[in-house]
C-alpha cells in the first residue's frame, strides 16, 4: 500500500542528502529522508581499534554489516569474487545517518580553480575521459562559503597562495599545533613551500550549540565522543527535522526509483526496517546514496521507457568510478615526535596540486591522522622483517618517532573503471548487487611517484633519518572518496546529470553526491559534495516555486 | 526425528567444543602449535610477547566470530605447519628449539615449506594471515581477548586511560 504523498523523497542521509533535506524542508517542501543505516550518536564511540570505519578487520562499526551486504569485484586478470563491506575491495562508505560524515577525518577542502577545468588546462589524456566540469570554482564559491558557515569549518588557509579567491574567511580558528605540526611547518618554510592549517569540519571552539574538540586519539573512523566533529547528522539533519517538514526513516533500503508512462519519477520503493516493501510517492526524487550505491539504484530502476536504468540512455551510469591515488612517504625521526594529540592531521601544502613538470594534476600533501598501535604494526618499511624480535624492537622505536606525509592524488577518469549490476548475486533483500571492474589510469601512478618523492623530501628536511614510500596499487580505485559515476555535464550523450544535478532526461530526478564529480580534485571531496548540494537545492527550490515540479 | 535435525544442524559447531578443551574453536593441539607460532612472531623480550598477551585467545575468539569463515584455513595451516616441522626436523613444532621454529616460519613465509597439506593451500598466505592476526591480538584492543593488561600499549608508552579533556596540553601555550 502506498504511503501518503510528499513533495520530495531523498535516498541517503549523508553529506549530500542531509543538506538537500534541510534546504527543501526549510523552503516549505514536505520531505521523506530514507537512510539504510541507523542513527548513531556520540555514545557509540566505542574506541574499538579493530572494528571501526578506518580499520574494519572485525567489521564496520557504522555499517554496512557483513551479513546482509555484498559486492562482486572483478580483478584485473578477470577473476571475480564476492566481497563483504569489511573487505577493502568493497569500496565501502558508512551506512548511517550522516553517512561518511559521521566517522570521517573531516578535512573540508575547496577544490582549486584548475580542478574544475583539467581538460582545458592540460589537454586530453589518452585512455581517459578527462573533461572540464560544466561549472566553475566561481559558480560554487558562495556555496562553499555557505557550507563552511552553516556547518562550521575550522582552520586557516591564508598562507595557501594556490587557493581560489574566497568571499569570507573560515568561521573557526585552527587547533593549537602538535609537535609534528611545528616540525613540519618549519621544514616546509625552509623548502620555500606554503604550509597552512588544514580546513576541518571540526569545532575548535564552541559553535552552533556543540563543543570544541578535546583532541583524543579516537578520531577518524570513530564516532566523536564529544560531538565536536561536524557532520550532517549533528547539524543540517536535526535542523531539517526541526522544521516539522522532514521525516527521517532509518534502516530503510531503497529498491528502485519508480517511474510513470510520461517518463517522470513518481517515488521510491524501499524495504522498511522490518523488511516490508513500501512505496513512497513523491513529486521529486533525490538520489544521494554515494558514488557506488547511487548508480546501483539507478541501474536497478528499469521500466519500459528506461530499459537500461534511469539516466542511462547513453551508458554513462556507473562509469568513471574514481577515488584518490593516495601517495606519500613515512619518515623515521631521531627523537620522539608522537604527542598523542588528535586529530593528527593538521598541516598541509598545495604546492604540488598543479604545475608539476610533465604531469597532469597532482595532490595536496598533509600529515597523517593520528596513528594507533595497530596501524603502526601494519607498516612494513623495507628492510625491516614483518615479524620476530627485530620487528618488535622496531615497533618500540617506530611508534613514537614515525611521521607520515601523504595526500590524495587526483585521478584520471577511466570509462572502463565501472560499476554494473551483477547478473547473479543479490543482497539480503534480493536486490542485484554492484559489480566493480576496471583498473586505474597508469598516469595516476606516475603522479603518485612524484608526489611520494616530494613527501619524502619534506620529511627529510624535517629531520627524518630514513624515509620509505607509500604508493597506491594498480587496481580499481574508489573507497571512501568514491566519485564520478553519474557525471555532471552539458552534453546529455556524454554525462548523466546537468549542472544542477538533474538527470538529463528525467525532469524531476536529481543525483546529489560524489557521483556527479567530473574529476575528484587533489583533495578529500566532502566539502565539494556539500557545496554542490547547496547549489542543487537552490535550483530545486527555485524551480519548485516557478514552473512547478508536481507531476 | 526433531532431535536428529538439531544434531545435524549443530554438527560443525560441536567439533569446536570439546568437553575438557578450554578453547572455543581450536583443538588443544592446534592451540599449542598456534601459541608456539605466535611466540616467535612477537617474542617476549624486556616486554611481554604475543604468547603472554593472549594473541591466541584473540584468534580463537574471532574464529567463532568475524573470522569464522577462516576456521578451515587455520585447521589446514596448522596441520601443514606440523608436517613441515616433522619433515624438516623430525619433531612436532612445539618440541623444536626457538631457532628451529624460526626456520620453519621462514620456510612458510617463503612458500617453500615441505608438507602434503601445502599442495592444496598456500603456506605463505597462511603465514601472512597468522602474522596479521597475531599483530591484531597483540597491538589491538584488549576487549577482543588479546593485548592482556594492555601490554603492547605500555610497551609503546601510550598513555592509558586515553587522553580525555585537555589535560595533555596547555591551551595558553602554543608550543
Amino acid at each position: 500500500m502506498a504511503l501518503a504523498r510528499v513533495n520530495a523523497v531523498i535516498v541517503g542521509a549523508g553529506a549530500g542528502g542531509g543538506i538537500v533535506a534541510s534546504q527543501l524542508a526549510e523552503a516549505g517542501l514536505t520531505v521523506v529522508l530514507l537512510e539504510r543505516g541507523k542513527w548513531y550518536t556520540a555514545f557509540d564511540c566505542r574506541k574499538d581499534d579493530l572494528r571501526n570505519q578506518r580499520t574494519s578487520v572485525l567489521g564496520c562499526a557504522f555499517g554496512p554489516d557483513d551479513e546482509r551486504h555484498r559486492r562482486v569485484v572483478v580483478d584485473p586478470d578477470g577473476k571475480q569474487r564476492i566481497v563483504a563491506p569489511s573487505d577493502g575491495a568493497y569500496s565501502n562508505t558508512a551506512a548511517c545517518v550522516g553517512g561518511g560524515t559521521f566517522s570521517y577525518g573531516a578535512m573540508a577542502w575547496r577544490y582549486l580553480e584548475k580542478d574544475f577545468r583539467l581538460r582545458s588546462t592540460y589537454g586530453a589524456v589518452a585512455g581517459s575521459t578527462l573533461d572540464d566540469w560544466p561549472i566553475s570554482y566561481q559558480d560554487l564559491e558562495l556555496y562553499y562559503t555557505k557550507a563552511e558557515w552553516e556547518l562550521g569549518v575550522s582552520g586557516d588557509d591564508t598562507n595557501n597562495i594556490f587557493k581560489g579567491p574566497r568571499s569570507r574567511p573560515l568561521p573557526l580558528p585552527p587547533l593549537p599545533p602538535s609537535r609534528e605540526h611545528l616540525i613540519l611547518k618549519a621544514a616546509a618554510e625552509r623548502l620555500k613551500l606554503h604550509p597552512f592549517d588544514i580546513p576541518m569540519l571540526r569545532n575548535t571552539v564552541p559553535y552552533k550549540g556543540r563543543p570544541a574538540c578535546m583532541r583524543c586519539r579516537w578520531c577518524v573512523g570513530f564516532a566523536c565522543e564529544v560531538n565536536a566533529r561536524t557532520g550532517t547528522h549533528n547539524t543540517v539533519i536535526p535542523r531539517a527535522l526541526a522544521t516539522g517538514n522532514c521525516t527521517l526513516r532509518t534502516e530503510c533500503v531503497a529498491k528502485e526509483v519508480l517511474t510513470n508512462e510520461q517518463g517522470r519519477v513518481t517515488g521510491v520503493a524501499y524495504f522498511n526496517e522490518r523488511g516490508r516493501l513500501e512505496e513512497q510517492p513523491a513529486d521529486l526524487v533525490v538520489v544521494a546514496a554515494s558514488a557506488t550505491e547511487t548508480p546501483r539504484l539507478l541501474l536497478n530502476s528499469t521500466s519500459r521507457l528506461f530499459p537500461n536504468g534511469l539516466g542511462n540512455r547513453y551508458d554513462w551510469v556507473g562509469r568513471n568510478l574514481q577515488g584518490h591515488a593516495y601517495a606519500g612517504a613515512y619518515g623515521l625521526m631521531e627523537t620522539d615526535t608522537y604527542d598523542d594529540l588528535g586529530p593528527g592531521a593538521s598541516i598541509a601544502i598545495c604546492d604540488y596540486n598543479h604545475g608539476n613538470p610533465g604531469l597532469v594534476g597532482g595532490g595536496m600533501l598533509c600529515n597523517e591522522f593520528i596513528r594507533l598501535p595497530i596501524h603502526a604494526a601494519m607498516l612494513r618499511p623495507p628492510g625491516v622483517p614483518a615479524w620476530g624480535a627485530v620487528h618488535k624492537a622496531f615497533m618500540r622505536k617506530l611508534f613514537n618517532r614515525c611521521m607520515a606525509v601523504h595526500g590524495p592524488v587526483q585521478e584520471m577518469p577511466v570509462f572502463e573503471a565501472r560499476l554494473q549490476l551483477d547478473p547473479r548475486v543479490v543482497d539480503a533483500w534480493g536486490i542485484p548487487v554492484a559489480r566493480l571492474s576496471g583498473v586505474r589510469h597508469p598516469h595516476d601512478l606516475e603522479v603518485a611517484n612524484y608526489i611520494s618523492e616530494k613527501a619524502a623530501a619534506w620529511l627529510k628536511e624535517a629531520g627524518a633519518t630514513s624515509t620509505w614510500p607509500k604508493l597506491p596499487g594498480k587496481g580499481l580505485s574508489g573507497g571512501q572518496h568514491q566519485a564520478g559515476t553519474c557525471r555532471m555535464g552539458n552534453d546529455p550523450k556524454a554525462s548523466v546529470v546537468d549542472r544542477y544535478c538533474r538527470v538529463h532526461d528525467v525532469a524531476n530526478l536529481f543525483v546529489v553526491d560524489g557521483s556527479v564529480h567530473v574529476t575528484n580534485g587533489g583533495f578529500n571531496p566532502v566539502l565539494t559534495i556539500m557545496a554542490i548540494a547547496y547549489m542543487a537545492s537552490d535550483h530545486m527550490v527555485q524551480t519548485w516555486k516557478g514552473t512547478g515540479m508536481r507531476g | 526425528m526433531q532431535m536428529a535435525v538439531v544434531a545435524t544442524a549443530a554438527g560443525p559447531m560441536v567439533s569446536c567444543i570439546g568437553t575438557s578443551n578450554p578453547w572455543r574453536c581450536l583443538s588443544e593441539d592446534e592451540a599449542r602449535t598456534l601459541e608456539a607460532l605466535a611466540d616467535r612472531i612477537i617474542p617476549a623480550d624486556q616486554d611481554p610477547g604475543a604468547l603472554w598477551a593472549g594473541a591466541v585467545n584473540f584468534i580463537d575468539r574471532q574464529l567463532v566470530g568475524p573470522y569464522r569463515k577462516l576456521q578451515k584455513t587455520y585447521r589446514l595451516g596448522l596441520t601443514g605447519t606440523h608436517e613441515t616441522s616433522v619433515a624438516m626436523f623430525g619433531k612436532r613444532f612445539t618440541a623444536l628449539t626457538p631457532e628451529q621454529r624460526d626456520e620453519v616460519l621462514r620456510a612458510l613465509e617463503k612458500d617453500q615449506a615441505p608438507g602434503e597439506t601445502w599442495k592444496q593451500t598456500s603456506a605463505k598466505q597462511f603465514f601472512d594471515l597468522v602474522v596479521s592476526h597475531t599483530m591484531q591480538g597483540f597491538y589491538g584492543d584488549p576487549r577482543h581477548g588479546g593485548n592482556r593488561e594492555r601490554a603492547s600499549w605500555k610497551m609503546l608508552r601510550l598513555p592509558f586511560p586515553p587522553v580525555r579533556g585537555r589535560q595533555a596540553y596547555d591551551l595558553t601555550k602554543t608550543s
